[in-house]
């Protein structure tokens, strides 16, 4: 470390267990400027508990591994400032809620991905270009664009009460998959339906956009506002509105590459 | 064996960044049954930090681009020692791997008539990254898996794999544990293809997690595969380097594309002061037409901040050396200073750099639309690896592939930003898809009792050292510390010679270390059993290094600054010997058709 460091000792309250229950303890470990959760907590695991469960990758806050709950609040351990948190209290560190524990700081997330391979894949229409590809405008993308930043933390489903309280994970995919099911049918290219599934299997009409996810997504995703809402929106002019009913009665069928 | 959970696969793809998922997604698409094992969750792989973007002369910016001239940029770029038949593979099928992305559903930022928009790169004539803002390597993983997972493929996630298993001398599957549980899985294949990228992990300050650490280098060369170029690091020239707990996060060359300069504590824009022969033809004289080539003057040469990393690198390191550098040791990166050129620049940067905006606001409290970034080098990426076929990426182990980073050939000496993207997809692909075929054409081979015991006993044995007294953690930071010191950027005989020493003193503290706790998700255990790996690959470099007595592209001497003809024509290659020792042969470089040479020629 440089000379320019100073440490100071911090007491970390972690959480210790596995499925079956478990407990917080306190390390008390020494910490410098601008180290993040993450070092803290690598720092004791690599000091006074080699055996602590903990799941990180780029420590960059660009692969979405090591979401937690610190100080009761989710964020990625990688992107939380250690100054940024009272330092002369305990600083508390836990697994997220809306999933099972497996062991330590290390939940089982495999729910999200059994969630994504229901939603139906990308189908874009026949390329339209004279070189076999197609166009897109800058401006098109954009909020696709907005969409693709998600890093798959899950720490929207996370703090997600369908998810988190009423454990309705059956019934709702949660704002992680209704972000990835907004950058499908908004991509330009795409022609599949994705509406029936959205107000069925989906449970989108769960949702009441209490704006939860927003806040603590750490790519700054405006997901109940660019996501869900216009979701929200395509699901009642399907279903709802009476004039698209009729309309529905005359021509029951969209042709996908009539675009 | 029938206590172990078992799997039988045609293709077993051991890790899941942008080569394994693009190979797992060519075999599952040529009809066989694929196994795609991951050591992190799927989706997280080192790939998305990959920031600039996909090399590929799609020539959408700039219509004199083609081809010939990224083989020749690629050559160029890795001095000559590349193998050639490799970067014209890559050069010519890049653009075609970008265009089916798009067709999977990624969205690359747009030129204005609607194409696939390109940026300028260092060691690129024209400006030929595909990219996403500075997110790209997430843009291509997360396409690469919403395809993959529709496919049929079985993904076994926070899997590791710690041996190959053979039938004679063919590839017979692979024994591996989940970490969650630590239960044993055993998987039986007709063919395996490793993409399990690098081994940034053995140096202290790198880009590279901790999933980095030559997993697929050290399998392939217990396997008897041959190790090639492992002198070759690359040094990303700017990491950031304060505050020190965030020391080595990349800051993607991205910014220097955009016209970010690099300026030591005196002003002086340093990079301009020494510009290597070999681009003399091909780089700005002055800072002013430097800008002129980011705004897309095509009669400009690009800014000496864009020569090759191996160069910028050791530039940063003399500027720092010789007591120009800046505060904390490194020098400064400086793109706000384009508030000057351009109107609304801060919103510029934004949009260009968003991830890098992010990142020093949260982690360092800088606003680089306003203030310059304090950079230096970090352990990036090797260019070294499993020697392989070009056509068809297998290794001289029947039935054992390997494509990505831990591969070798396309770089060569030194590896341009913006060709591992291509590389990924492009040898990804040729590798699912020859080993599919290699399937189809072989009848199942049979596993071997003694070899999965012997994988067990041996994956077992931390739990089981009464004596030993060590965690591997320390042995782990010794290991780093030692590389980062005695065969770092800059070389010389009698340190890695010490390095060597040192390694074996680590071998034999490594075989002692000892682990608490039990076989559940237990960072400690896997620690102990990766320390294997990391010693193999860097007993690897430090003999290569030691050898190769000349300075080329990634592989400095300080007491052979100069390349030699001699190792202009070689190759070393490293191999387990009958003792069990490592061997260390010069292998002589092929030599290049007439063709490609004249392509070299022309494009000067």
């Amino acid at each position: 470390m440089s000379s320019t460091d100073t440490q100071i000792m911090i007491t970390l309250r972690i959480w210790r267990g596995d499925a079956n229950g478990g407990k917080f303890e306190d390390y008390r470990t020494p910490v410098a400027e601008g180290m993040v959760v993450l070092d803290a907590v690598h720092r004791v695991q690599a000091e006074q508990a080699n055996d602590m469960a903990v799941r990180w990758n780029c420590k960059a806050g660009k692969c979405g591994s090591c979401s937690a709950e610190i100080n009761g609040k989710p964020g990625l351990m990688c992107m939380t400032q250690l100054t940024h948190l009272p330092l002369d209290e305990p600083i508390t560190i836990e697994p997220m809620r809306a999933f099972p524990r497996v062991k330590d700081l290390v939940t089982d997330v495999s729910w999200n991905y059994r969630v994504k391979k229901r939603i139906k894949p990308f189908k874009p229409r026949k390329p339209d270009a004279s070189d076999g590809t197609w166009r897109m405008g800058q401006a098109d993308v954009d909020r696709v664009q907005e969409f693709r930043k998600c890093i798959e933390c899950f720490l929207c489903q996370d703090v997600c009460h369908v998810l988190r309280d009423h454990h309705l994970h059956e019934e709702f995919i949660g704002p992680r998959f209704l972000v990835h099911i907004a950058a499908l049918e908004m991509h330009p290219l795409d022609t599949e339906d994705r509406l029936p599934e959205l107000k069925e299997a989906n449970g989108i009409g769960y949702c009441n956009i209490t704006k939860c996810c927003t806040k603590v997504c750490p790519e700054h995703i405006t997901i109940t506002d660019n996501a869900i809402i216009p979701l929200k929106e395509r699901v009642v002019d399907e279903y709802y509105d009476p004039l698209t009913r009729l309309w529905r009665l005359v021509w029951p069928k969209k042709n996908p590459n009539d675009v | 064996m029938a206590e172990y959970e078992t799997h039988e696969h045609d293709v077993l793809v051991i890790g899941a960044g942008g080569a394994g998922l693009r190979a797992a997604i060519e075999a599952s698409a040529a009809g066989v049954s694929v196994g795609l094992v991951c050591k992190s969750l799927l989706g997280k792989a080192h790939t998305v930090m990959a920031e600039g973007g996909i090399a590929a002369a799609l020539a959408n910016v700039d219509e004199r681009d083609n081809w010939k001239v990224h083989f020749s940029d690629t050559m160029r770029g890795g001095q000559y020692v590349n193998n050639w038949r490799m970067a014209q593979l890559h050069a010519q099928e890049a653009p075609a791997r970008v265009h089916e992305l798009e067709a999977w559903g990624a969205v690359f930022d747009r030129t204005p008539d609607g194409r696939i928009l390109q940026r300028n790169f260092g060691g690129h004539k024209y400006p030929r990254l595909a990219h996403v803002g500075d997110r790209t390597g997430l843009e291509l993983i997360r396409t690469l898996q919403d395809h993959g997972i529709h496919l049929g493929m079985e993904v076994y996630m926070e899997c590791t794999v710690v041996k190959l298993l053979k039938d004679g001398d063919r590839i017979a599957g692979a024994f591996a544990y989940y970490r969650d549980r630590g239960r044993f899985v055993i998987f039986k294949a007709k063919a395996v293809v490793l993409a399990t990228g690098g081994i940034g992990k053995a140096y202290k300050i790198t880009s590279n997690s901790w999933e980095y650490t030559g997993d697929g280098h050290t399998l392939a060369y217990d396997a008897g595969a041959d190790l090639q170029d492992m002198e070759f690091l690359q040094f990303h020239p700017t990491g950031m380097i304060w505050p020190t707990s965030v020391q080595g996060i990349l800051v993607t060359e991205g910014v220097r594309g955009e016209g970010g300069i690099l300026v030591n504590n005196k002003g002086e824009q340093f990079m301009y002061k020494d510009i290597p022969d070999l681009y003399k033809n091909q780089t700005a004289k002055d800072p002013e037409e430097g800008w002129r080539y980011c705004q897309g003057d095509r009669n400009a040469q690009r800014p000496a901040e864009l020569l090759t990393r191996d160069h910028v690198a050791r530039c940063i390191r003399r500027e720092v050396n010789e007591g120009r550098g800046s505060p904390h040791g490194g020098v400064f990166l400086d793109i706000s200073w384009i508030k000057s050129k351009i109107p609304n620049a801060p919103e510029h940067i934004k949009r260009k750099l968003p991830s890098m905006y992010h990142q020093f606001k949260e982690l360092g409290d800088i606003d680089i639309t306003k203030e310059a970034m304090e950079v230096g080098p970090t352990t990036h990426y090797i260019m070294g690896g499993v020697k392989v076929d070009a056509e068809s990426q297998m290794s001289r182990v029947p039935g054992l592939f390997a494509c990505g980073e831990c591969a070798v050939g396309i770089n060569g000496a030194n590896r341009l930003g913006g060709n591992s993207l291509s590389d990924l997809i492009v040898f990804g692909k040729r590798a699912g898809e020859f080993a599919a075929k290699y399937a189809k054409d072989k009848g199942a081979p049979a596993l071997h009792n003694d070899q999965v015991e012997e994988a067990a006993r041996w994956t077992l044995a931390p739990f089981e050292r009464a004596g030993g007294t060590e965690g591997p953690y320390q042995i782990q930071y010794d290991l780093q510390n030692m590389m980062q010191d005695l065969v770092g950027i800059v070389r010389r005989e009698d340190e890695m010679l010490r390095a060597l020493e040192g390694l074996g003193k680590l071998r034999r503290r490594a075989q002692e270390a000892k682990v608490a706790g039990n076989r559940e998700y237990n960072p400690g255990w896997h620690t102990a059993l990766d320390l294997h790996n990391l010693l193999t690959v860097s007993e690897a470099i430090a003999r290569s290094a030691l050898v190769r007595k000349e300075s080329r592209g990634g592989h400095f001497r300080d007491d052979f600054p100069a390349k030699a003809d001699k190792f202009a024509k070689v190759n070393l290659v490293v191999r387990k010997g009958p003792d069990g020792q490592m061997q260390l042969e010069e292998v002589p470089i092929p030599e290049m058709p007439e063709e490609l040479k004249q392509i070299i020629k022309e494009m000067g």
